[in-house]
């Protein structure tokens, strides 16, 4: 039994990552040790060097490997738009789309009044402060559609108000999705924010 | 065990990877918690946003267990308010206040009579400050913190009653405050019913409320500080009000 304890340990620590339970991190254990050069060797390196270099940017808070992440380093993403979301899966999923040009702030949750979470657990001043110091001239607001990311949203609207113009993302149908499945609350957002065609 | 009823989505906590644990307020089940399999799912997610109201079956092994909710939507409020900040914050406060303040399975059909018409008028920015100033009136009351605003604590005049006494929350004329007045709280008319209402006296009824729910309810009752939600609905209307 000794002679499994580190992979034990091992099945047990990755059970612990999200969308892993026991017996798919068995599974995925048992690959990575069949596949020892291929995989677990430049995997192990690879999280050793992770853990040792990852941080947070100290000016928007994406995840890099240095203090100042390549979006905020790079010089051709300050055109003066600056992307506000809540957390970075969300910058992630932005620069996925790969149709944002400008920069990101992170603001790392919302405001929340059951949970406690007011203005100063967020990175809202620190948004204020990057509004003037980097002659921000619009500030998109791609927080969540829910109750607690647009109460967040209207808190730093009301913050920035007069100093940049503030925007958000639009809310409706989604691409490929058919109104019969949609619940009330989008449809009458789509309705509400509709165009001329 | 298991009942069905319908209520209000009070909060909504992530549980797990793929559930939640939500409080709904029902009229016969009062203020009450329960997981919802799936229900950070594309699906279900949308639907559980606070403020909806909805159809829900709680089922348990025991009665003491957390149990499990299954959930059919009737009304998403989300939508309505999403829009207007005075909405938004005006939910925010209702769902807040509750979820602060009423201990967990307790009936209260009385309060829940009154919060279901409130929340369907979400999104009436020009009604419903004056709805929710009632509202909290009736919240007071539910606690055991009503105010008797019937005739004067000192003189027992009906009449010229324009002070509340932050000590007993009992209505006092202007004869009977004396030199006491600077410290009594403000009565506008519309609390007794009277008048147009207009925003100023709103203004000071959300005041005197605003005492009663940090001074008895948060402090005396529940020994929290009020949730800040409440503050920012009544900062949102004052605002408005200066701005005209």
């Amino acid at each position: 039994m000794s002679s499994t304890r580190d992979i034990d340990a091992l099945i047990e620590m990755m059970a612990k990552l999200p969308g892993l339970g026991p017996r798919s991190a068995r599974r995925a254990v048992l690959h990575l040790i069949r596949k020892r050069a291929l995989l677990l060797t430049p995997l192990a390196d690879l999280m050793q060097t992770v853990a040792a270099t990852a941080r947070e940017c100290l000016n928007c808070g994406n995840v890099g490997t240095s203090d100042i992440c390549d979006i905020c380093a790079s010089e051709k993403r300050a055109n003066g738009e600056l992307c506000v979301v809540e957390d970075v899966a969300d910058l992630w999923a932005m620069e996925r789309a790969g149709v944002f040009k400008g920069r990101y702030h992170v603001l790392g949750g919302t405001l929340s009044a059951l949970d406690a979470v007011g203005p100063e657990d967020l990175r809202i001043p620190k948004l204020v402060d990057r509004v003037t110091a980097e002659n921000i001239a619009e500030v998109i607001l791609a927080l969540n559609a829910t109750i607690d990311g647009q109460t967040t949203a209207h808190y730093i609207a009301d913050q920035l108000e007069g100093s940049v113009k503030v925007t958000s993302l639009a809310q409706g149908v989604p691409i490929g999705g058919e109104l019969d499945y949609l619940d009330d609350g989008t449809i009458s957002a789509a309705l509400k924010a509709r165009r001329d065609v | 065990m298991e009942w069905r009823d319908q209520g209000i989505l009070l909060a909504v906590r992530r549980h797990g990877e793929t559930s939640a644990i939500i409080e709904v307020f029902t009229e016969a089940h009062g203020r009450h918690a329960g997981v919802v399999r799936g229900g950070t799912s594309r699906k279900i997610a949308p639907i559980l946003q606070p403020g909806a109201q909805l159809d829900v079956t709680w089922r348990a092994r025991l009665e003491d267990h957390i149990g499990t909710f299954t959930v059919e939507p009737m009304r998403s409020r989300a939508a309505a308010v999403m829009g207007s900040r005075l909405a938004l914050a005006g939910l925010n406060a209702v769902t807040g206040l509750l979820s602060f303040c009423l201990p967990e399975r307790e009936a209260h059909p009385k309060l829940y009579g009154k919060t279901e018409p409130l929340m369907d008028l979400l999104g009436q920015d020009e009604l419903w400050p004056l709805a929710y100033l009632r509202w909290e009136l009736a919240l007071l009351d539910e606690m055991g913190f009503g105010l008797d605003l019937v005739r004067c604590a000192v003189t027992g005049a009906r009449e010229g009653l324009v002070f509340v006494s932050p000590k007993s929350g009992r209505a006092v004329s202007r004869a009977g405050a004396g030199d006491w007045a600077d410290q009594l709280l403000p009565l506008p008319p519309l609390m007794l019913g009277q008048g147009e209402a207009p925003d100023e006296e709103i203004a000071q009824g959300f005041e005197t409320t605003g005492y009663f729910l940090r001074h008895k309810l948060a402090q005396e009752l529940v020994h929290k500080p009020l949730p800040e939600a409440r503050q920012r609905f009544v900062d949102l209307f004052t605002r408005r009000m200066q701005r005209g």
